[in-house]
C-alpha cells in the first residue's frame, strides 16, 4: 500500500547534472511567483514617485485621483499609518533610514511619495497619473564630479575599507615600471525580468506578505518592527523569483507601503513596481572612479598597488561599492594601499548588484595588470601567473583551497592562448581586427548559519523545508540532490519547499552563500532523519531489518536495506508507519566555526575572451568567451554552468552596453526602460564555454562547495577591455565600450 | 494609461468619421507604438479606433508599381518575394527593426508614424516641446546621445527612429492617403515635417486622415539597394545611424544614386546633394567619401551626439561600397 519511490541508478545525486526539479512548473506556468499569490480579488496599488532630487512636498491635490471611478484610497505622508524609522543591521536590513510616506521631505528623485489604491490595476495606474504634487526644490548634488560631502568609511561589512600594508608610495615611486590609470564604470541597474512585487493581506492582526524577495526572514523582521508585531505574526512568502541579482536582497520600502495600504483599506493589496520604478526603488550599482597605480619590476613582478575608489551613496543610506576589496588578496604584492571614498549625493541608495565591488574592481585591476604586461613587453597571462599569491597576503592565512594556476593553465590550453600574437592590432580576419584578453575572477566564499527540516511521511514523501530562496539559480534542485544522497532516494522524488519565513531559518540569498550555508543544514537534517529511520528499522519487530546493527544498514534505491542482502529492505513510508508518530521529522543545522581564523576562503577563476572589431563601423562583438572556475565541489554541473554563463553574459553587458544615465540637472534616470538601458540580447552572446577545476573544499563545509552565483561576472569586463586593446590598440578605461569610444581606432572617412 | 473609448471601424470612411468626431482620437493598427505611449501617459486618446480589421493588408503588383497595404504586417512585407527581389533595402530595413514579435504585430502605416524615442518625450515629467508645445526641450542640454544632427531646430532635436521609412525614402516611395478631400498620393518625403518651431507637428496628415498604402516602383535602380544599420547591440535596438542606398551603374560610372539616412535626422533624411555628387562618378572610395561628406554638411551636434557625423559618413561609404560591389 505504500508509495514506492522509484529506484534509479544514480549512485550519488550530488555532482550530477540534474535538470531543475522546478523546471516543469516554471515552463508550464504552474510556479507561482509573488504576483500570482493565491489571494482572491486584491486591491491594486500604484506608487507615485518624487520628481525632484531634494526638497519637500509643498502641495498635494488628490481630488482628481480620488474622483476617478475605482479609486479606493490615496495614501501620502499626510494620512499614511505612522511607522518608525529603522536603522540597518543584520536583523533589520533596511537600506535607507527613511520610512516611506512619513514626512514631506524628499531625499532623492524617485522616492515614493504616494500610493493610489484602486479596485483594478488600470484604475490605480490612471489614478496615479492624476495625482498633482507640488514641490519646493532645494539645490541638490547628484554627480560625483561636483560632490562636496565625501566620507572615508573605516569598515564595510566587517572588512577594513582603507587597508594598507608595507610602504606602497615608496615602493611605487621606486619601481622600474609604473602604471597609473583611472577607470570609470557607470551606474548599472539589476533589471531582473520580474519586477519587485508585494501582495499583502492582514487577517486578525496578522500580516501575510507574498513578496519577490531574496530574504524572507529579513523582510519579516522589518515588517514586524515597523508594525510593532511579534515576528510570528508576520509571514513572508517568496517561493520563486524571476531573478534578483541583489535588488531584492535588502529591504526596500515598497513592501511596507503595500502592507500599509492593506491595513488602511482592510483588503488584500497587490503592488507591482513598474519597470521605470525599478530604476529608483531597489538600488543600483554605484558609479565608480578608480585610480590604480601599479609599480613592478621589468619582469612584471608586482611591488606596489595603490587602488583609490570613489563611489556614491545617498544621504539616507550607506552602501560602499567596495571595488578595492579583493585587491589586497588577489596577487602576491607586499606594498598595498586601498582607499574607498563615498560621495553622499541626493540620489537613491545604491546596493549590492551581482558581485558588488568585485565586478567593477576586477575590471580596473584586471585592466591595469594588462597595461603593465604591455609596459613590460610580457604576455598578460604570464603577468597574472607570475604574481599568483600562494597565501592570502591581506591576512597572511593560507587559502583553504586555491586552484587559480590550474584555471589559467586549463583555460590557456582550451582557448588556444599560445597562438596569440603578442602585439596589438596585429591580427585581422575577414576584414575585422581580432583580439584576445584574459583576466582573473574571484569571489569570497561566504557562509552563514542555517537550518532545514526534513520530514518523511507515511505516503513515502520526503519533504525538505528551509527559509532559503531560489532566484532561478537551482537551489530547489541541489537541496533535493543533497537530501537524496543522505536518504538513498531519487532526488526527483523529493519535495523541496523554500521561500517561506515560517520555515527553518536561512540567510539572505546573497553573497553567493546559499548553497554553502543551507546545503550543509539540509545534509544534517537528512542525516538525522536517516538515523531516526534506521533506529526504527533495526528496533521494530515488524521491520525486515529488525535486529541488524546500524552499521549493516544502508539507504539505497528509496529504502533502507541490509548491506549483506539488499532484498531485505523497508521503505521509508513503512518505517514512518512503524514509528507510529505519523512522520519522521528532523531539524538540521549548520554554521561556520572558527575556521576563518586559520584559513582564507575564496573562489577563483580565469576569464578568456575573443573580440572582433569592424574598425570602419566601430562595431565590436564578443565572438568567444571561456571561463574556468575553482569553486570547490560542483553540486550540479548543469545549474552551476548556467550560473557562470549568466555571469559572463552580464559581464558582456557591463563591458559594452549597460549604463544607467542620470541627468545631472535633475538627478533623475533618463535610461529607465529596457529600450534605453541595453542588456545583451541573444545576438550579442557568443559561444560561451565554462570549465570547472573541481577540488572539494572540505575545510569550508561538509559538502566541500563554495558558491557559484556571482564569480561568473568578475573579470569579464577586464578580459573584454583587454581583448579590445589587443585587437585595436585602443585602451578604453571608461565603461561601457560603445561605438563612439572606438571611432578613433579606425580610419577617418573624411 | 487613462480610460478611453474603444471602437472598431467598419470601413475606412467610418474610421475617418469616427476620428473627426472627437479631439484626440487615434487609430489603432498594430498598437505597438500607440499602446506603449498610452502606458507612458504620453498619448492620451479619448477614442481609440481599431482599424486593424480593415481590408488594407494586401501587397499587390500592377505593372511596375508594387502597392503595400497600410495594414500589411512588417514581417509579411519583409519576406514577400516581390519586396525581396525588387526592393532589398526595404526588406533589410524591416528585418533590422524591433524584434520578431513586434514585427509580427506592427503594420506598415503604423511603422511610418512611429514616434521619436527621445527619452524626454517619452516621460511626462520632462520638458518637451513636442509633447507639450512651448514647455521647452530638456534634450538640448540633456542626454542626447541618440538625437539628430540634421534637420534640428532650437525647439527640438529628436531623431526620427524608424528604419522602414529611411529605405522607402531612398527608393522614392509614395504614400497613399485617404484624406478629408478624397484620396491623394504624396512623396514619402512630403509626409514628414521638420520640427522648426512646431515639433508637435510631425506629418502633413490632417485630423482623421488615413494612410491606406505605400507604393514603390520596381526598377533596376531599386534592385541594387541596401540598408545598413549601426547600433550598440547586435539586435533589438533603434539605429544610432543607418543608411539606405541604391545605385545604378552604366558600364564604368554611377548612372543614378539614391541615399537616405536614419538615426541622424529629425525626419527620414534624403541626401539629394550627395546623390548628385555620385551621379556620373566612377564608383570608388573617392566618390563615396565625397558623397559622405556632402550628406553630413550642415550637421549640428550637441554634447553627446557628435560621433554620429563621423559614424554616418563611414556607414555611407560602407553601404555604397557594398551596393556597388567594389569590395573592401
Ligand atoms: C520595443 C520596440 C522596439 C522597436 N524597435 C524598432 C526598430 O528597431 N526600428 C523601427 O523602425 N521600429 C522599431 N519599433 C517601432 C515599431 O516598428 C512600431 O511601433 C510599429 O511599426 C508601429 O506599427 P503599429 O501598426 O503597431 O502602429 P500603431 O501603434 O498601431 O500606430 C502608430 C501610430 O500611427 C497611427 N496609425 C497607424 N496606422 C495608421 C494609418 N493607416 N493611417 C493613419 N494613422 C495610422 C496610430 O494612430 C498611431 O498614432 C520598435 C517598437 C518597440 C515597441
Ligand atoms: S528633442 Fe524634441 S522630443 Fe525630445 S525633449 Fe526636445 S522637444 Fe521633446
Amino acid at each position: 500500500m505504500s508509495t514506492v519511490i522509484e529506484a534509479v541508478a544514480v549512485s550519488r545525486a550530488v555532482g550530477q547534472p540534474l535538470d531543475r526539479i522546478d523546471g516543469h512548473a516554471k515552463v508550464t506556468g504552474a510556479a507561482r511567483y509573488a504576483a500570482d499569490a493565491p489571494i482572491a480579488a486584491p486591491l491594486h496599488a500604484a506608487i507615485v514617485q518624487s520628481t525632484i532630487p531634494c526638497g519637500r512636498i509643498a502641495a498635494i491635490d488628490e481630488s482628481a485621483a480620488r474622483n476617478l471611478a475605482g479609486v479606493v484610497e490615496v495614501l501620502t505622508y499626510r494620512n499614511a499609518p505612522r511607522v518608525p524609522v529603522l536603522s540597518f543591521d543584520f536583523t533589520t536590513p533596511v537600506t535607507e533610514e527613511l520610512a516611506p510616506l512619513q514626512s514631506d521631505a524628499i531625499a532623492y528623485d524617485g522616492q515614493h511619495v504616494a500610493v493610489v489604491i484602486a479596485e483594478t490595476f488600470e484604475a490605480a495606474r490612471a489614478g496615479a497619473t492624476l495625482l498633482r504634487i507640488g514641490y519646493e526644490r532645494r539645490e541638490a548634488e547628484v554627480s560625483l564630479d561636483t560632490a562636496r560631502t565625501i566620507e572615508h568609511p573605516e569598515q564595510w561589512f566587517g572588512d577594513d575599507a582603507q587597508p594598507r600594508r608595507g610602504d606602497p608610495e615608496r615602493a611605487y615611486n621606486a619601481a622600474a615600471v609604473r602604471v597609473d590609470a583611472t577607470y570609470t564604470t557607470p551606474e548599472e541597474t539589476h533589471n531582473p525580468l520580474e519586477p519587485s512585487v508585494t501582495v499583502a493581506e492582514w487577517r486578525d492582526g496578522e500580516l501575510t506578505v507574498y513578496d519577490a524577495t531574496q530574504w524572507v526572514r529579513g523582510t519579516r523582521a522589518v515588517l514586524a518592527k515597523s508594525f510593532e508585531l511579534d515576528e510570528e505574526k508576520v509571514r513572508v512568502i517568496s517561493p520563486f523569483l524571476g531573478g534578483g541579482f541583489g535588488c531584492k536582497g535588502f529591504f526596500w520600502p515598497h513592501p511596507l507601503i503595500a502592507a500599509m495600504a492593506a491595513k488602511v483599506t482592510n483588503r488584500p493589496v497587490k503592488l507591482v513596481l513598474t519597470r521605470e520604478q525599478m530604476f529608483t526603488s531597489c538600488g543600483y550599482r554605484s558609479e565608480t572612479r578608480q585610480r590604480v597605480r601599479i609599480g613592478a619590476s621589468r619582469e612584471g613582478r608586482l611591488q606596489a598597488i595603490l587602488h583609490d575608489v570613489l563611489a556614491e551613496s545617498s544621504r539616507v543610506g550607506m552602501f560602499v561599492e567596495s571595488a578595492g576589496a579583493v585587491t589586497t588578496m588577489l596577487y602576491d604584492v607586499s606594498n598595498i594601499a586601498v582607499t574607498h571614498r563615498i560621495a553622499r549625493l541626493d540620489v537613491p541608495t545604491p546596493t549590492a548588484m551581482r558581485a558588488p565591488g568585485k565586478a567593477p574592481g576586477t575590471y580596473a585591476l584586471g585592466s591595469a595588470l594588462d597595461e603593465l604586461a604591455y609596459a613590460c613587453g610580457l604576455d598578460p597571462l604570464d603577468v597574472l601567473r607570475r604574481n599568483d599569491a600562494a597565501v592570502d597576503r591581506s591576512s597572511g592565512l593560507p587559502f583553504s583551497s586555491k586552484q587559480l594556476l590550474a584555471c589559467y593553465e586549463r583555460g590557456a590550453e582550451a582557448f588556444g592562448w599560445s597562438a596569440r600574437p603578442k602585439a596589438p592590432r596585429a591580427w585581422r580576419e575577414g576584414g575585422e581586427l581580432v583580439g584576445w584578453g584574459v583576466a582573473t575572477a574571484t569571489y569570497p566564499a561566504l557562509r552563514s548559519p542555517a537550518q532545514a527540516r526534513v520530514t518523511l511521511s507515511t505516503d513515502g514523501l520526503v519533504d525538505v523545508a528551509s527559509a532559503t530562496h531560489d532566484l532561478g539559480t537551482g537551489m530547489y534542485t541541489i537541496l533535493a540532490q543533497i537530501a537524496a544522497d543522505e536518504l538513498g532516494v531519487d532526488p526527483r522524488a523529493i519535495r523541496v519547499r523554500i521561500g517561506d519565513s515560517s520555515f527553518p531559518v536561512a540567510p539572505v540569498a546573497g553573497g553567493s552563500m546559499s548553497s554553502a550555508s543551507v546545503g550543509p543544514a539540509v545534509q544534517d537534517a537528512a542525516r538525522r532523519a536517516y538515523h531516526e529511520a534506521v533506529a526504527i528499522a533495526t528496533s521494530s519487530g515488524e521491520s525486515a531489518l529488525h535486529g541488524l546493527p546500524e552499521r549493516d544498514v544502508e539507504a539505497r534505491d528509496g529504502a533502507l536495506r541490509s548491506k549483506a542482502d539488499p532484498s531485505r529492505a523497508v521503505t521509508y513510508a513503512d518505517l514512518v508507519r512503524l514509528g507510529g508518530s505519523g512522520a519522521i521529522e528532523a531539524l538540521g543545522s549548520a554554521a561556520p566555526g572558527d575556521e576563518d581564523e586559520r584559513l582564507s576562503f575564496y573562489s577563483f577563476g580565469a576569464q578568456f575572451v575573443e573580440v572582433r572589431f569592424d574598425e570602419e563601423l566601430a562595431r565590436l562583438r564578443v565572438s568567444r568567451a571561456l571561463g574556468v572556475f575553482d569553486c570547490g565541489r560542483i553540486l550540479n554541473p548543469k545549474t552551476a554552468r548556467s550560473q557562470m554563463i549568466g555571469g559572463i553574459v552580464w559581464g558582456i553587458g557591463m563591458a559594452m552596453l549597460e549604463e544607467t544615465v542620470r541627468d545631472p540637472r535633475y538627478g533623475a534616470v533618463v535610461t529607465n526602460n529596457l529600450a534605453d538601458y541595453h542588456v545583451p540580447v541573444n545576438a550579442d552572446v557568443p559561444d560561451i564555454d565554462v570549465l570547472f577545476v573541481e577540488e572539494p573544499d572540505l575545510a569550508f563545509n561538509s559538502l566541500g562547495a563554495r558558491g557559484v552565483g556571482e564569480i561568473g561576472i568578475t573579470g569579464v569586463a577586464a578580459a573584454i577591455a583587454n581583448a579590445v586593446y589587443h585587437a585595436t590598440g585602443v585602451r578604453v578605461r571608461d565603461l561601457p565600450i560603445v561605438p563612439e569610444k572606438l571611432l578613433g581606432a579606425g580610419p577617418a572617412a573624411g | 494609461m487613462r480610460a478611453f473609448e474603444y471602437v472598431v471601424a467598419a470601413s475606412s470612411a467610418a474610421a475617418r468619421t469616427l476620428a473627426r468626431e472627437v479631439d484626440g482620437a487615434r487609430f489603432y493598427a498594430g498598437g505597438t507604438t500607440l499602446v506603449d505611449l498610452m502606458k507612458a501617459d504620453v498619448e492620451r486618446p479619448r477614442r481609440v479606433i481599431d482599424i486593424s480589421r480593415l481590408p488594407l493588408a494586401a501587397i499587390e503588383q500592377r505593372g511596375d508599381v508594387v502597392r503595400i497595404g497600410a495594414l500589411a504586417r512588417n514581417s509579411d512585407v519583409a519576406y514577400d518575394a516581390r519586396i525581396v527581389l525588387h526592393f532589398p533595402a526595404v526588406s533589410e530595413a524591416l528585418l533590422s527593426g524591433a524584434s520578431g514579435q513586434i514585427r509580427n504585430a506592427a503594420t506598415i502605416g503604423g511603422n511610418l508614424l512611429q514616434r521619436t524615442r527621445c527619452s524626454y518625450f517619452r516621460e511626462t515629467r520632462w520638458r518637451c516641446n513636442k509633447r507639450e508645445p512651448g514647455s521647452g526641450c530638456d534634450a538640448l542640454d540633456g542626454f542626447n546621445r541618440g538625437h539628430a544632427v540634421l534637420g534640428t531646430s532650437d525647439s527640438c532635436i529628436a531623431s526620427y527612429p524608424g528604419d522602414l521609412a529611411v529605405a522607402l525614402c531612398a527608393l522614392s516611395a509614395r504614400v497613399v492617403v485617404e484624406g478629408n478631400d478624397g484620396e491623394r498620393t504624396i512623396a514619402l518625403d512630403d509626409l514628414y515635417v521638420l520640427p522648426g518651431e512646431h515639433p508637435e507637428r510631425e506629418t502633413t496628415l490632417g485630423p482623421g486622415e488615413l494612410i491606406t498604402a505605400v507604393e514603390l516602383r520596381a526598377e533596376r535602380l531599386h534592385e541594387r539597394s541596401h540598408y545598413l544599420k549601426i547600433r550598440d547591440r547586435a539586435s533589438f535596438e533603434f539605429a544610432l545611424v543607418s543608411v539606405a542606398c541604391a545605385v545604378e551603374l552604366d558600364g564604368k560610372n554611377i548612372a543614378q544614386a539614391r541615399l537616405a539616412l536614419g538615426g541622424v535626422g529629425t525626419v527620414p533624411w534624403r541626401a539629394r546633394e550627395a546623390e548628385a555628387a555620385l551621379t556620373g562618378a566612377p564608383p570608388g572610395e573617392a566618390a563615396f567619401r565625397r558623397a559622405a561628406e556632402t550628406a553630413l554638411t550642415g550637421a549640428r551636434t550637441r554634447a553627446h551626439n557628435a560621433y554620429k557625423v563621423e559614424l554616418a559618413q563611414r556607414a555611407i561609404v560602407r553601404a555604397l561600397r557594398s551596393v556597388c560591389g567594389t569590395g573592401a
